[in-house]
């Protein structure tokens, strides 16, 4: 077909330029296509990384959450049965719909002991507890990766896979230095006193670690002793849970403020994403006397990270699509220029205006397509990098990316085109092909 | 009725007039030449004859049909169908061969057919060049690509400016040669040129200065 083997010879001819522009063409698909894939995987991402900083979700029993909530009782480190949740049904955390998402958590007991004849606070908990499920599966969980912040000054983490004497613990930096106690030392812990006999344990100190927090004050212990000494054996007062979550958006905080607000269809969306929300109430159907509640703070910074985030995305990838437009609409019409010989021929043995756009726009919109193609896979690459350097993991390809990448260009090089459209409609074969 | 009337026409730019009052009739089968020093106007009646451009005022009948008030896309259609033009800088298109530039012009008017592209080629002695570029053709052979390409539509006139302006004594005579030829098979010749030997050997000769035809007159020695 005579109108393909001018689209050949033109390239033929061009090469160079034709080349020019898919490298333009290909530099802008990149960038949208490498920021629109870490855009769309960034909640993702933010959320993996929010998660190194601990737990975003606890669960007590109604009864303390209610005393809490309405006297805001101070914790002075007294616990009642009454007020805790069976340590049997700390299992049943995974088996919510959103088990999968919950990668962590550690139930724990905190009372207030008697250590050198001072008071102080020990916390009893997992650290890398083996737990059965009703399932017949197994999970390791516990504090070790809950609190992956932490750093262990000295000695190491309580391993509770090591078959080792569970008589130990883990001590704050600075409790640590006040007791004037290191790794390898015995720390006496006196607790409640039952049918008038204090209970008692005596604890090697394995590591000494240093949290930033008020946990640098006291001692973590295997759940077990902690419960011994608190008189409450197969109980935990809270359960500390890391979750994957979907960032809030207007829907989960209408469901947060009041579930039975939802429309059913609405409900069912919600339900099925994996909105802090959403977990927290699928907590409260398994274990239906506690309340689950989220760490506000996190989900919040979460969302306003991500919204950041993606506004700075957005506005690089319109940057760099104004770029490639200018690019384009540059090289275009420098070619039209060049050719403008060649254009006014055209005209003078007849072609018509719409005959000669279209032979342009099919050069440019081939070149485009070249262009988007290679520069689509270049993002994609650009995404893996800024997964691994940002995030430290790949960055999964997204289909609609590629629809979204394709439209843009599309766009973008009809919209760089224009002024050499504008440049042709006006040349007249009278002024190219005479000089006047 | 003649085929090409030029009635009245004046073409302005700002405040020169490049053509001034011009009345011409160019008969079916003439061979004319335009004269005229640089500057004359030679051009400027060209393009107006070519429906390249249109005149300030005036008439220009073209079959007896009034074309000085078309439309643009109208004279292109017009151009398409009823003129073949030839440049003096030849214009052919740099990366198609000798008989793509041919069928360039079918193309646009109808639909390209190589085999016809390469008989118009034959007719101006290029048919086993007819696979080269214009880049491996000689000024001569690419004029002559340019006149198979203006005659490829079976125009009612062909329209030539300065068609030897680039060509040595050889390649003119080679064109001149050609013309004689069409204008023997009863094709309208209309030839721009400032180069009397060119004006000369037409059947017909008007002279322009300053926009104005200043002679008209039968060449009395014209061969045929």
């Amino acid at each position: 077909m005579f109108f393909f083997r001018m689209i050949k010879g033109a390239y033929i001819r061009q090469w160079k330029k034709m080349l020019i522009i898919a490298v333009t063409i290909a530099l802008g698909a990149s960038i949208a296509t490498a920021m629109l894939n870490v855009m769309l995987d960034v909640g993702d991402k933010i959320n993996q990384e929010l998660k190194a900083y601990g737990a975003n979700i606890t669960v007590v029993s109604k009864s303390a959450s209610v005393l809490n909530n309405l006297y805001e009782i101070e914790d002075d480190g007294s616990v009642e049965v009454d007020e805790m949740i069976k340590e049997n049904d700390v299992g049943k955390l995974k088996t919510i719909f959103w088990a999968f998402n919950i990668t962590d958590f550690a139930p724990t007991v905190e009372t207030s002991v008697t250590v050198g004849g001072e008071k102080h606070k020990v916390v009893g908990t997992w650290f890398n507890h083996t737990l059965k499920l009703v399932t017949g599966e197994t999970v390791i969980t516990g504090v070790t990766n809950l609190r992956s912040w932490w750093e262990i000054k000295s000695g190491r983490w309580i391993d509770e896979q090591a078959s080792e004497n569970l008589d130990v613990a883990m001590i704050g930096k600075s409790f640590a230095e006040k007791q004037n106690l290191k790794v390898g030392d015995k720390i006496d812990v006196s607790g409640r006193v039952v049918d008038g006999e204090t209970k008692t344990v005596s604890l090697k100190v394995v590591g000494i670690f240093e949290a930033g927090d008020e946990s640098d004050d006291g001692i973590y212990a295997p759940l077990e002793k902690v419960q011994y000494l608190s008189g409450t054996e197969n109980y935990v007062q809270k359960i500390e849970v890391s979750a994957l979550t979907t960032p809030d958006n207007e829907l989960a905080l209408k469901a947060a403020k009041d579930v039975n607000s939802l429309s059913i269809a609405e409900y069912e969306l919600w339900y099925c994403t994996a909105y802090v929300s959403s977990i927290c109430y699928q907590i409260q159907e398994a274990i239906p006397y506690t309340v689950a509640s989220a760490f506000r703070q996190i989900a919040e910074s979460e969302g306003d990270i991500l919204d950041k985030t993606q506004l700075l995305m957005t506005l690089i990838t319109i940057m760099s699509m104004i770029g490639a437009a200018l690019g384009i609409s540059n090289l275009v019409t420098s070619s039209v220029m060049e050719r403008s010989g060649e254009i006014g021929l055209m005209k003078a043995v007849g072609a018509k205006n719409s005959q000669i756009i279209i032979l342009i726009l099919t050069e440019i919109f081939i070149t485009a397509i070249i262009g988007a193609v290679g520069g689509y896979f270049m993002g994609f690459g650009f995404a893996q990098i800024i997964g691994h350097t940002v995030f430290g993991s790949s960055i999964e390809m997204n289909g609609m990316v590629a629809f979204i990448v394709a439209v843009i260009i599309l766009a973008v090089t009809l919209v760089g085109s224009f002024p050499a459209i504008r440049l042709m409609l006006r040349l007249r074969p009278s002024e190219v092909l005479h000089g006047r | 009725m003649s085929l090409l009337e030029i009635r009245n026409v004046s073409k302005i730019y700002g405040e020169l007039k490049a053509l001034d009052n011009i009345n011409l009739k160019v008969e079916d089968g003439e061979w004319l030449a335009i004269m005229g020093p640089s500057g004359s106007g030679k051009s400027t009646m060209m393009n107006i004859i070519g429906c390249m451009d249109k005149p300030s005022m005036g008439e220009v009948l073209l079959d007896g049909k009034d074309i000085s008030k078309e439309s643009e896309k109208n004279l292109t259609s017009i151009r398409r169908d009823k003129i073949g033009l030839i440049f003096q800088q030849f214009h052919l298109v740099s990366y198609m061969s000798a008989v793509e530039n041919v069928m360039l012009s079918q193309y646009y008017h109808s639909m390209p057919d190589e085999k016809e592209a390469l008989e118009a080629l034959e007719r101006v002695g290029l048919k086993e060049r007819a696979k080269h570029l214009p880049s491996q053709l000689s000024g001569g052979e690419q004029q002559r690509v340019c006149v198979a390409r203006a005659l490829i539509n079976h125009p009612e006139i062909i329209l030539a400016d300065e068609p030897t302006g680039n060509l040595d004594e050889a390649n003119e005579n080679i064109v001149i040669d050609i013309f004689r030829q069409l204008h023997k098979e009863g094709t309208t010749l209309i030839v721009v040129t400032h180069d009397p030997e060119v004006g000369e050997v037409a059947e017909r000769m008007i002279r322009l200065e300053h926009g104005r035809i200043i002679s008209d007159v039968k060449n009395e020695n014209f061969r045929g």
